[in-house]
């Protein structure tokens, strides 16, 4: 990438402009399942963004000997060491926790987010930029995820950070006086009202999930990078057939696979695709 | 010369307008609601009116807020509501009507596109996500008439659910008479069977729908209720009117963003709404299936077309070129 590095846009890129839920389409699997309370959505946030900084800091300081070839196999044997350390730490000091995520903690090896994270940005960058990459993209990711656990509980279950001391457990029994969330349910039947259930359902997940990506697509909306640069074109699907890329070199960022303003729409559709293939994978 | 004029295709223009056809769709369904005020009281009216004033203004609101054309003009938001409303039981919460609204206009029509774009029937989705969400209030069935004498309504089981657990003993179903009346528990719209079916002819002569897809859903659940019952034929009369059976298949199952082009297509479909239909009301723990057979048979309509796509005029086949060469 020609563009100039600085520590500082390294972090918030992740936060909107190429969060990696809502714009970069990863990691849709543990956002659809844990989401439906926010308590699950901060604890899945935290251990995933742990993950990621453990593990971008492990592949970018091993980014010389990692040959090549095996590289994949290599990240995902680091990416679980820190998984299972992970869940290790969770099932010991926070176990409620460890039962309300199930199987979708140990699933943090499989994550997107953290595969393609290496992938694309710690195998190429210094450690320290890679930790600071992986510090925003994990902020990024349990905002997301924060997001949509507070429209899924408020509006679907009528309470909000339910369960909240069960995650705060690792800083004493009773750290915030015996409060445990709200719980608005009693108010709502007061007036005849009651939560609209569907919201915990997987299909209200997937329409709160639509509605946000809508919202983070327009606030990005020509700030973002265009898709080619965002992916880089060495990882593009297409990199090996795409005569542009031979052609420009990668630094125009004018492959087929999207271009600069996004206007082209067609080759934009074909980026999104590649996107949630990946997403899909999780 | 001066009155030729140059344009392109298509040249043969007919007079029929969204409005209009809606317009056609709203008298359709004026008979089912003067029966519903009849069976079930004023509050049906209410209902409606929330229903249909709650689809226009977030139609509105939403076209405004994504600054497209205003579109309230072409009455689909009106049969939205008016439809949602008839798949809604008496004593459904207003707020509720609110909710169901905004999902079928602002969710399911307006993010998608608006009007022909929506994947499916924007009043069949606003139910779903009403009876997932809802479900006790949404299957609070109340007494037919029971209004009139101004007791506190009670409430009632529909024959369909009587009939799940009948196995050939009618005790406590209403009379075949009274069901094609309309005097039984069920949603609004969907109870009398007499109104629906001159709505739909109303519809057939004014050629809004065609008959293929209503005749062929309801001979499609007949036939499998025909066999399930073992010959049974008291049996499928119930199965055919009770239930949203006939108002699905005459009024949702017909829209024509959400039901195939060709007559091909339009068999396939309405066939595939009447098993799922069955198969839900036979085997599963729902007593009723017509709306989730139609929105899935919706979801399934790109995929119909692909398929029933007509050959065009003077081409041959490929395969048959292909068995050619080889030969």
């Amino acid at each position: 990438m020609a563009e100039k590095k600085s520590l500082g846009k390294e972090f918030t890129k992740g936060l909107i402009k190429e969060n990696p839920v809502l714009r970069l389409v990863l990691g849709t699997c543990p956002t659809l399942a844990v989401t439906t309370s926010v308590t699950n959505a901060i604890g899945m946030g935290v251990a995933a963004t742990i993950v990621l900084v453990c593990s971008n800091i492990a592949i970018s300081a091993l980014r010389k000997i990692i040959p090549d070839k095996v590289r994949i196999p290599a990240y995902i044997v680091i990416i679980a060491s820190f998984v299972t350390i992970v869940q290790m730490l969770v099932k010991a000091f926070v176990p409620a926790l460890n039962t309300a995520l199930g199987a979708f903690l140990p699933l943090i090896v499989v994550n997107c987010i953290i595969l393609g994270r290496a992938e694309a940005f710690a195998s190429k960058n210094t450690v320290l930029y890679s930790a600071v990459d992986g510090l925003g993209m994990g902020i990024g990711f349990t905002t997301a995820l924060c997001l949509m656990g507070t429209c899924r509980e408020i509006l679907g279950a009528g309470t909000f950070l339910n369960g909240i001391q069960d995650l705060l457990v690792l800083f004493g029994d009773n750290v915030l006086g015996g409060w445990n969330g709200f719980d608005f349910n009693n108010g709502l039947s007061a007036v005849n009202l009651q939560p609209i259930t569907l919201f915990i359902l997987p299909a209200g997940g997937f329409f709160v999930f639509g509605i946000l990506m809508a919202l983070a697509n327009k606030i990005a909306a020509g700030r973002g990078k265009p898709k080619a640069e965002l992916h880089g074109c060495a990882h593009c699907p297409m990199a090996g057939s795409c005569t542009k890329l031979l052609e420009n070199g990668e630094k125009n960022g004018k492959c087929g696979n999207g271009d600069k303003d996004g206007k082209n729409g067609e080759n934009d559709k074909i980026g999104e695709r590649n996107t949630e293939k990946e997403g899909a994978a999780v | 010369m001066k009155n030729l004029t140059v344009s392109a295709s298509p040249h043969v223009r007919a007079s029929d307008t969204v409005t209009g056809i809606m317009l056609d769709v709203i008298i359709a369904l004026i008979p089912s609601l003067i029966a519903s005020v009849v069976i079930f009281g004023f509050r049906t009216l209410l209902i409606t009116f929330v229903c249909v004033a709650c689809c226009v203004l977030f139609e509105l609101l939403s076209r405004k807020i994504m600054k497209r054309d205003v579109t309230i003009g072409d009455l689909s938001a009106v049969v939205t509501g008016m439809l949602l409303a008839f798949n809604l039981p008496v004593s459904i919460p207003l707020w509720m009507c609110v909710i169901g609204c905004f999902f079928a206009i602002v969710v399911i029509k307006q993010f998608f596109g608006g009007i022909g774009q929506n994947f499916v029937n924007p009043a069949i989705g606003g139910r779903i996500v009403m009876l997932v969400s809802f479900s006790s209030a949404m299957t609070n069935w109340t007494e037919p008439l029971v209004w009139r004498s101004g007791v506190d309504a009670e409430t009632t089981a529909t024959p369909l659910s009587i009939l799940k657990n009948a196995n050939g003993v009618y005790d406590g179903l209403p009379s075949l008479r009274d069901m094609f009346l309309g005097i039984r528990g069920g949603c609004i719209g969907e109870v009398c069977a007499a109104a629906l079916i001159i709505g739909g002819i109303y519809l057939i002569l004014r050629r809004v729908i065609k008959p293929t897809i209503p005749l062929c859903f309801i001979g499609t659940v007949a036939v499998i209720m025909l066999m399930a019952g073992k010959g049974d034929f008291k049996f499928m009369c119930y199965e055919l009117l009770s239930g949203g059976l006939l108002l699905g298949a005459v009024f949702m199952a017909t829209d024509y963003a959400t039901s195939p082009i060709t007559t091909k297509g339009k068999i396939i479909f309405a066939v595939g709404c009447g098993v799922i239909t069955s198969v839900i009301r036979l085997f599963a723990n729902l007593p009723e299936g017509v709306s989730y057979s139609i929105i899935i048979m919706n979801i399934l309509v790109p995929h119909i077309e692909a398929l029933t796509r007509p050959k065009p005029f003077g081409t041959v086949k490929e395969k048959k070129n292909k068995e050619e060469a080889a030969s």
